[in-house]
């Protein structure tokens, strides 16, 4: 029986290097200097190099790159949670013609890939711009973050509606009752009663959407033509498939730890959050 | 039912721009991937014109086509395969035991699943480089050859390995979940019968969480074929020479390989109904009685 625990801590302990490891080498390797790449991977940097994420900030457009992904990721997150949040509200708590049929849309939803529809999305909007271009002269669907933003929010709501009505539909009808009773209207009662209650699968929610928009790099290649104008990991992947030389090495590792880095720290302070949240509605691929 | 004005007016505030935003990019462009499977349409002739099932004849006679959909069909049973029995052993292990740090396992397994795609085939191209990389350095170390890691014969071990890196831990931390949900003294009734932990595992725990382990496998063959177009698209585009293609990724880029967004439209059809397919024989293909305890 001891023999079988150490066994088990050992072989835990393999996978556990096994996904440390590599994550902490590029930590390491982002404070190398660039004659170091040209040595062995395992040596330890000499000494810390902070000049890689000085140049990257400027010369590779990092700086940039982390305004347009702060923006993006915050601004869809505010556009999902106005939009969801009444939703979801209405479709757990209220008996209404229709409802049915909308759960039924929204829950056919969470099976569509957002990577199935991108093209269909990019010609909408392009077809859009045409017509804008003719009416008005000015076009402003694609290369435009707040549209990027909108679409974002749009293609989560399946996930977050799906999430947010299961946590309102367990939550007790004595509440509302006792705030009808009390005189607030519907408007208030949700905002001031329930939404708060609610709090929990918000905070879920906002977990989950913050890693999904923080990290993607699809959608935005897509819709928004000017690389300039993308957020960090559209920016990296760039850099990361146009770096030839070690001189380029240390900035690209520097990126990869400047988009790594919030998520890491968000994820330490709340995983216990996440990987509970997860198996509420763990229909997230 | 009361029928009151405020009432119908507040539901509509509420709901309408749910409605409004799922039906334009989400609703609308899916019945478009269909609608326009059967038109033609290029970058620089946008008038859409009617060829009926003319995209879908190109379809199977297009051999790069055929490649991606093996390679698609292969990394979805590769990494299904090597995910699944792994989280489940582990997940076994972590709920079984009474070890020491065990949040701390289940913080560090759960890791690559928050990192971006990006990151990761950043982290892995340093693993697979061919001079510099960690892997080939280790082989030297061992006298061993180094490995073309990226080359065309080992493309696609190089991805399935990446990808099961990172799917791992939230499969495990799903079948943990499952797991305690098993009444411990089965257990306990059970090692007084003089079973053992792999009898354990196998006669109770599993067929226990049977209807997880389901429901999981719908979720691989559907997030499979997503997250092997990431993980392409980031890490070897495709190359070299297509042998490393995915169907998602040779829709995703008719945009520019001037094939039309009618072809490109075609191709998603034709991977949505393949994926439809498979997991409806993957379903009636695990069914069994349920059950309780």
């Amino acid at each position: 029986m001891k023999l079988y625990k150490a066994f088990v801590y050992l072989v835990l302990g393999l996978l556990a290097v096994l996904i440390l490891v590599p994550v902490l080498w590029v930590v390491m390797a982002s404070v190398k200097e660039s004659s170091e790449h040209y040595g062995s991977p395992w040596a330890l940097p000499t000494h810390i190099h902070w000049q890689n994420f000085v140049s990257a900030w400027t010369k590779a457009n990092m700086g940039g790159y982390m305004l347009h992904s702060v923006t993006v990721t915050g601004l869809a997150l505010a556009i999902l949670l106005v939009v969801a949040l009444p939703a979801s509200y209405c479709l757990a708590r209220f008996h209404f013609v229709g409802r049915r049929f909308l759960n039924t849309c929204f829950m056919a939803g969470l099976f569509v890939n957002v990577n199935y529809i991108v093209v269909p999305i990019y010609l909408m909007l392009s077809d859009g711009d045409k017509w804008l271009k003719t009416m008005l002269g000015s076009t402003f669907l694609l290369n435009n973050h707040i549209v990027v933003a909108v679409v974002y929010a749009a293609t989560a709501l399946p996930f977050t509606i799906y999430l947010l009505s299961s946590y309102f539909s367990t939550l007790p009808h004595d509440f509302e009752e006792a705030a009808y009773i009390d005189g607030a209207g519907y408007g208030r009662t949700m905002v001031q009663i329930m939404l708060p209650m609610a709090k929990p699968s918000i905070v879920t929610v906002i977990l989950f959407n913050f890693l999904s928009f923080w990290n993607e790099y699809i959608i935005i290649k897509t819709l928004v033509t000017d690389r300039d104008e993308w957020t960090l990991p559209a920016g990296l992947l760039n850099l990361m498939q146009a770096q030839q030389s070690a001189a380029e090495y240390g900035s690209m590792y520097a990126g990869l730890v400047l988009v790594m880095v919030p998520v890491l720290v968000l994820y330490i302070c709340v995983q216990k959050n996440l990987t509970k949240g997860m198996t509420v509605g763990g229909l997230k691929g | 039912m009361r029928k009151d004005p405020k009432r119908t007016a507040f539901l509509w505030l509420c709901v309408a721009p749910a409605v409004i935003l799922f039906t334009i990019f989400m609703v609308i462009p899916t019945c478009n991937v269909f609608r326009l499977s059967l038109f033609q349409r290029s970058t620089f002739n946008p008038k859409e014109t009617f060829v009926g099932l003319q995209n879908f004849q190109y379809l199977l006679q297009d051999a790069v086509f055929i490649r991606s959909m093996q390679n698609t069909l292969l990394l979805i049973v590769m990494v299904t395969l090597f995910t699944m029995s792994t989280a489940l052993i582990f997940a076994g292990i972590l709920t079984r035991e009474k070890l020491k740090g065990q949040n701390f396992f289940r913080v560090v397994f759960y890791i690559p699943n928050i990192l971006s795609v990006v990151v990761i085939s950043g982290i892995f191209s340093a693993i697979y480089d061919v001079d510099k990389g960690l892997l080939n350095s280790l082989l030297n170390f061992f006298g061993q050859e180094g490995i073309l890691w990226k080359g065309e014969q080992h493309v696609i071990l190089s991805i399935i390995i990446a990808m099961v890196w990172q799917a791992i831990g939230y499969y495990m931390v799903m079948y943990m979940a499952a797991m305690s949900a098993v009444p411990h003294s089965m257990y306990e009734s059970a090692g007084l019968d003089g079973a053992d932990r792999f009898t354990q595992f196998f006669q109770i725990t599993i067929p226990l969480i049977w209807t997880n382990i389901r429901t999981t496998l719908t979720f691989f063959i559907i997030s499979t074929i997503n997250m092997a177009f990431l993980f392409v698209s980031a890490m070897t585009g495709g190359g070299p020479n297509n042998a490393s293609n995915v169907t998602l990724l040779y829709m995703y880029n008719q945009k520019n390989l001037g094939g039309g967004y009618g072809y490109a439209m075609a191709i998603g059809v034709a991977l949505f109904l393949i994926s439809f397919g498979l997991s409806a024989l993957v379903n009636r293909v695990t069914r069994r009685g349920t059950l309780e305890y």
